[in-house]
């Protein structure tokens, strides 16, 4: 596959990354090599073959639903680049 | 004792217990060593008032005769990519800035537990995402055999690269390491060390920063196979909090060093002698070969008829697995904010700024084959083909006990090569990433030097949880290969690398 300028834009705003435009290109043709790269996996015959998902071959173990942590919120927002009164702070994203 | 920090981990655990030094008096001769290797880069963070604080409570309990464990008072460096209290955790990368975690990982938790001290966090790829450690946000760690011939130097391997690093030049009995698909593996064999990634689920990952969740484990990277099974008893066990943490019991690592291989089963799989490998890897894999048999081992050929595909499957699993794990650095909860007018401006412009290109290809990698219409072709595909992968490991461990193979295609190449296109980068990991998509212990031993005088290691792979085997044929093939060679930057043999330490 070749991706063009505008999938690499897409791919980008859906991970949320801002690249500049003055990179697209080099971008483009960085994922498109990989991509091609990878696509060798069509030559294999995966026929009735059931998805890896896990290494691990158990069943994911529950545990009880109930709290057993919390109760410092000023620990939790300690690394928190803008927090007042107990919330972190975002940008508006509400309109008045 | 005349330098302690040239002793094995079993050495020194064996002074201590004589009384013949103190704790304080091995981290004092670490932390003289990490600053006069500064040059190597090895370490983000030294952290020498924790050191000296629990080496001082060790030679407290040891006087007292109450010692936590036999690794109490053992200096060790930890990878910057475990998490742990109050003492900053970067993943060497720009975007988590100034992040001091208010937890510590299971698997340090553990060391600090059996008395531990911890020297410092060690330099890596940011994210463990390379095998160069040159994509770090930390600047390149420098590998102490080097510089090659030609006066460039040599990169440690990557990811666990200044874990590496710091355990070859003597800075530290032991490191703890991370493997995704070769991260503890290829450094050790770039570094002359041990290095063992053991089976998935047998340490937590719980407190370590998740690259991709389905293949990281957590390992120890050591001088000696019986070191490494010294510290990986300290670091294993299940742990509730890790959802993927296996409910087994552990068994006595150590206690498998130096063990009788004789009628053990070694495989030998023929498609690991790929096109193009190097002579003096070859013939080192026959070295090995001939040093098993010798020790009484039967050696035949197997077959993993799908190794050719892992690569390409795991460059789709695992940044697929990053892009949806690295989804929570947002600028909002910890680490870098880079502002924009609005809330998705301001994702934007930290993601954009706070990961570097190799993160950043990675995740746009991940995102796309994510996203609508493109998750059947690949990533539902890799996911079967990994299938097939495990499939062939088990079918071969029918027949055979371990397998050896070598540990990475090359010795260690100069800082800045390999960097024109990724995937020459990927190939690094070919003897190595099969292992991880089939959840595997893998171990490298040293084993050789190559040509230009560099460590070359052999890896030993075992069946889920047979780490005791694994260990059993490393000590045979170390006890064969009998490598004493040192780096040339061992502690204070230049003062090259020492110059910006003590300026």
């Amino acid at each position: 596959v070749s991706l063009d300028l505008e999938t690499v834009k897409t791919i980008a705003l859906l991970a949320r990354i801002r690249v500049a435009d003055d990179q697209l290109e080099g971008l483009a043709r960085e994922l498109s090599s990989i991509l091609g790269w990878v696509e060798q996996l069509n030559a294999v015959d995966t026929t009735d073959v059931a998805p890896m998902t896990s290494v691990a071959e158990m069943t994911l173990p529950q545990r009880d639903d109930v709290v057993t942590d919390g109760r410092y919120p000023e620990r939790v927002l300690a690394n928190a680049p803008a927090a007042i009164d107990g919330f972190y702070v975002v940008p508006k994203v509400v309109e008045p | 004792v005349s330098d302690p920090t040239h002793l094995t981990l079993a050495d020194a655990r064996r002074a201590l217990a004589s009384g013949a030094i103190g704790a304080v008096e091995l981290t004092r001769a670490c932390l003289d060593a990490m600053a006069a290797a500064r040059g190597l880069n090895a370490f983000i963070t030294e952290t020498p008032e924790i050191a000296l604080r629990r080496a001082e409570r060790t030679d407290a309990r040891r006087a007292k005769g109450v010692p936590l464990s036999g690794l109490d008072g053992i200096p060790i460096a930890i990878k910057d990519l475990f998490c742990t209290e109050g003492v900053l955790t970067t993943a060497a990368s720009h975007i988590l800035d100034g992040f001091a975690p208010p937890y510590e990982s299971t698997v340090t938790a553990k060391l600090k537990a059996a008395g531990a001290v911890m020297l410092g966090k060690t330099n890596l790829d940011e994210f463990a995402m390379g095998s160069s450690n040159v994509t770090s946000h930390y600047g390149p760690v420098k590998n102490p055999w080097g510089p090659a011939g030609d006066g460039r130097d040599l990169v440690p391997g990557g990811s666990s690269g200044g874990s590496a690093a710091a355990v070859a030049a003597g800075l530290c009995f032991g490191a703890t390491g991370t493997d995704t698909g070769g991260s503890i593996r290829q450094p050790a064999s770039f570094c002359g060390i041990v290095g063992l990634k053991p089976t998935y689920g047998r340490c937590s990952r719980w407190g370590i920063v998740a690259f991709a969740s389905s293949l990281d484990q957590a390992g120890p990277m050591t001088r000696t196979v019986r070191d490494a099974a010294i510290l990986l008893q300290a670091m294993a066990g299940h742990d509730p909090k890790d959802s993927t943490s296996a409910p087994v019991a552990l068994p006595d690592f150590e206690a498998a060093v130096g063990g009788d291989i004789r009628g053990l089963r070694i495989g030998i799989p023929t498609e690991y002698r790929i096109a193009g490998m190097a002579d003096e890897i070859g013939a080192l894999w026959d070295r090995g070969i001939g040093w098993l048999e010798a020790a009484g081992a039967t050696v035949e050929t197997v077959s993993l008829p799908h190794t050719r595909h892992a690569l390409a499957t795991y460059y789709i699993v695992a940044p697929a697995e990053a892009s949806s794990n690295l989804a929570r650095y947002d600028g909002v909860r910890f680490g870098l904010r880079v502002p924009g007018a609005t809330l998705d401006e301001m994702y934007r412009n930290t993601r954009g700024e706070g990961f570097g290109a190799e993160v950043r290809r990675r995740i746009l990698i991940g995102t796309y084959v994510l996203s609508a219409g493109y998750y059947d072709a690949y990533y539902l595909k890799a996911q079967k083909v990994r299938a097939l992968i495990a499939r062939d490991f088990r079918e071969a461990f029918a027949d055979v006990d371990v397998l050896l193979t070598p540990t990475a295609p090359s010795d260690a190449f100069a800082i800045g090569e390999n960097l024109d296109d990724p995937i020459t980068m990927y190939l690094n990991d070919v003897f190595t990433v099969p292992t991880s998509l089939a959840g595997l212990p893998g171990m490298s031993v040293p084993a050789g030097l190559s040509r230009r005088g560099l460590p070359l290691g052999l890896q030993v792979i075992g069946r889920p949880f047979d780490e005791e085997t694994v260990l059993k044929v490393g000590s045979a093939l170390e006890a064969a290969a009998q490598f004493d060679a040192r780096p040339r930057r061992y502690r204070g043999d230049t003062g090259v690398d020492s110059r910006r330490g003590t300026s």
